[in-house]
């Protein structure tokens, strides 16, 4: 589905992502993880292309086509999505308003009709249930007012309505208390199928119980210095990050 | 610079030759007024830009016209269908409609009200009960310049609206004031009065429209008092044909307890300036001034705020926001005068500004003056472009440029258009919005 080749980026002039070389196949699931400023945002928002983060270095094939070429709102009809690690509040604009927008939006690059105002009803009902969201909060300004999880809950009831082939989420475990984490899980576990991928950002272990990743990969200084399976994420919670560093260091001085 | 020696001298000249034309109405206790301001208008100059009030709002380009005073032009004929387009809809008010500063009985519409209460327009007033407002009339707005000179002069009606104590007005009222005849430049020059008493509270919404393309001046002058424990909510749009000029001068009192806000909202115009003056002659009152300034093309938009808190216990309260794209300017300039005997004021003032092109520039000019020492007084001034974390966040969702951009302006106008208490003028007026910014329209779909 992607496939990413030694990708350089930079903010602010600064070398951000070193040579990021990663690919997910459809029906995976993928998780980044390491240390605080390792660079893991900045590949998810690369990916998603936020316009902050200049790339200097490499490609990124999604599903055949150059996906750096594209201009963010292309990359999300294509089927990108990015559940931010830090959603924005967008007052005056309700959740319905935005959502039934970028759906249709979604839905016209596809060739496909508008969606009725009953098919949007029906489907926003049927998605804020998966999540045991209440359905008033469509009327509410996107994000405005909500709390720490609740915002992150709202970032998979958007991907849930929107249906992305490649979902990117951004510690959307991070501020989840236990239960929500649960159900956020079970979110993202229904949204899973053959066709579709995940690349999850996380810190923690806890996540992957309930979504059980294909690979886990550990980011590092803009780097992937390990790539494992889902033990790698156990090893991790044990050990820390250190003795991969202390690995990394023996292969740079070898 | 024209030929003339001063643009006062047409309007001094023509003077008697209107005077003529008043009939009765030269009877009333205005005319005084009247022949009073005419008399000041010969004698002052009109603010040029080196008056400190005027630094960056030039009025020289106004002043080359000789626009044409009531009566020595045809009013255009106006059906109620033709009305429709101007007014804000689908809600129960009371109407009352004046073209160029004429009060036209037949569009006009009042229910009925409580006992006591008048919407009317001032010349009926002046006729049937002029006791009611004379000793209001005129006693805020003492003529500061050669603009509210002109208003007096030759202003001939306006609004009244006398809410006698305890009176609550269930429907809101409308004030709709066409400009523009479409073939002459003309004057228009309401004089409003609004009078709440004790414990009254009322839902005033003043919409300033332009009729044809022809520029024309309006030239606007409202009173209010609010009385002790009153809570008025006063709604003020303005959009005017983008040839034409519109000053505005309103000036408020307000008495302990009570709660007076202003929300403004100005697309039209080409020269605009609004002037808005509290005096707090009270306790425990409250005063909100809110505004949304939007300007394209060539228009110039000036607000211009004054709160002058002489009582303790009192809180103001200012967030103007102002949206600018190709080469439009805009000034803000707020004034907060906390006087000694005001302790425990409680004021603040925001200015926000985007700028949706480079080319489109912006002053803003805060000034607080505190004289007395245990208050709460703060302001700031923020000019930039579009929100550009939100933008990407929006874009991320498949939503393309335009939208995007329609959706922040909407979300930077919120706040402002949040303090409208009527529902549909709301939604009226986010339209409003984006029509007048030429923008892709962001409608709200979440009422099911
Ligand atoms: N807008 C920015 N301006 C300057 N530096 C930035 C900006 N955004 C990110 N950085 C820097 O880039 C580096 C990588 O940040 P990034 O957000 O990708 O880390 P992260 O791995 O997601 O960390 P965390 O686990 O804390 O979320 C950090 O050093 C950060 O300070
Ligand atoms: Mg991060």
């Amino acid at each position: 589905m992607i496939k990413i080749k030694n990708l350089h980026a930079n903010i602010d002039g600064k070398e951000i992502l070193k040579g990021i070389d990663l690919e997910v196949k459809a029906g995976e699931v993928h998780a980044i993880m390491g240390p605080n400023g390792s660079g893991k945002s900045t590949l998810a928002n690369v990916l998603a292309g936020n316009e902050n983060f200049e790339v200097t270095e490499g490609e990124v094939i999604y599903e055949g086509k150059e996906l750096l070429e594209m201009d963010p709102d292309v990359r999300a009809r294509e089927g990108v999505f990015l559940a931010f690690q830090y959603p924005i509040e967008i007052p005056g604009i309700t959740n319905a308003t935005f959502l039934k927008t970028a759906l249709n939006e979604i839905r016209k690059h596809k060739g496909e009709e508008e969606i009725t105002a009953k098919g949007f009803l029906d489907l926003m009902k049927q998605k804020a249930s998966i999540l045991g969201m209440d359905p008033a909060m469509i009327s509410r300004a996107v994000n405005v007012g909500f709390s720490g999880g609740e915002k992150k809950k709202n970032e998979i009831f958007q991907m849930l309505m929107l249906n992305p082939k490649l979902a990117l989420l951004d510690e959307t475990d991070s501020g989840l208390d236990i239960d929500a984490l649960k159900v956020v899980s079970e979110g993202v576990n229904a949204f899973r199928n053959d066709k579709n991928a995940v690349l999850l950002v996380t810190h923690y272990q806890r996540l992957l119980n309930y979504i059980v990743p294909d690979y886990v990969h550990v980011l590092y200084k803009g780097r992937i210095i390990k790539s494992g399976g889902k033990d790698l994420a156990l090893e991790l919670e044990e050990k820390g990050y250190d003795w991969i560093k202390d690995e990394q260091l023996e292969t740079e001085s070898a | 610079m024209n030929n003339k020696t001063r643009p006062n001298e047409w309007y001094v000249s023509n003077f008697e030759k209107f005077e003529s034309k008043l009939n009765g109405q030269s009877e009333s206790f205005v005319h005084t007024i009247r022949k009073d301001a005419i008399n000041r208008l010969n004698e002052m100059e009109f603010p040029t830009t080196r008056d400190e009030e005027w630094k960056y709002t030039n009025v020289a380009p106004l002043l080359k016209n000789d626009f044409l005073p009531t009566y020595s032009f045809e009013n255009p004929k106006i059906n109620s269908e033709d009305l429709r387009k101007y007014i804000f809809e689908n809600f129960e008010c009371d109407i009352l409609v004046f073209v160029n500063g004429l009060f036209n009985d037949e569009l006009s519409k009042v229910g009925k009200l409580p006992s006591g209460a008048v919407v009317d327009s001032l010349n009926n007033v002046i006729k049937n009960n002029p006791d009611l407002i004379k000793d209001k009339f005129n006693t805020l707005t003492k003529v500061q310049n050669a603009f509210n000179a002109l208003n007096n002069a030759y202003g001939v009606d306006g609004a009244v609206i006398f809410i006698p104590d305890g009176i609550i007005l269930e429907r809101p009222i409308q004030l709709v004031y066409l400009g523009g005849n479409g073939t002459d430049k003309v004057l228009s020059l309401p004089r409003n009065l609004i009078i709440a008493g004790k414990n009254a509270q009322a839902k005033i919404l003043a919409n300033y429209a332009g009729y044809g393309d022809v520029p024309y001046f309006t030239n606007t002058v409202t009173e209010i008092f609010a009385d002790e424990s009153a809570i008025i909510d006063y709604y003020k749009t303005q959009h005017e044909n983008t040839n034409s000029y519109h000053i505005d001068r309103t000036d408020i009192n307000q008495k302990g307890k009570s709660v007076f806000s202003h929300t403004a909202f100005s697309f039209g115009g080409l020269l605009v300036r609004s002037d808005i003056n509290s005096e707090l002659e009270g306790e425990f009152m409250e005063c909100n001034y809110y505004g949304l300034n939007l300007a394209r093309e060539n228009q110039h938009v000036d607000t211009h705020t004054f709160v002058d808190h002489a009582k303790p216990n009192c809180q103001s309260n200012e967030l103007y926001k102002t949206i600018l794209d190709d080469k439009a300017r805009g000034v803000f300039s707020g004034k907060i005068m906390v006087r000694q005997d005001a302790q425990k004021t409680n004021a603040y003032q925001s200015n926000k500004a985007v700028l949706l092109s480079k080319t489109a520039t912006i002053d803003s000019k805060p000034q607080l003056e505190i004289y007395a020492d245990d208050v709460k007084c703060s302001h700031g001034a923020t000019v930039g472009s579009l929100d550009e974390e939100a933008y990407m966040y929006i874009r991320s969702r498949g939503i393309p440029d335009d939208l995007a951009k329609s959706m922040l302006i909407r979300a930077f106008a919120n706040d402002v258009v949040d303090n409208v208490k009527i529902e549909e003028v709301k939604e009226q007026l986010n339209h409003l919005i984006f029509e007048h910014l030429q923008r892709v329209e962001i409608t709200d779909i979440s009422k099911y």
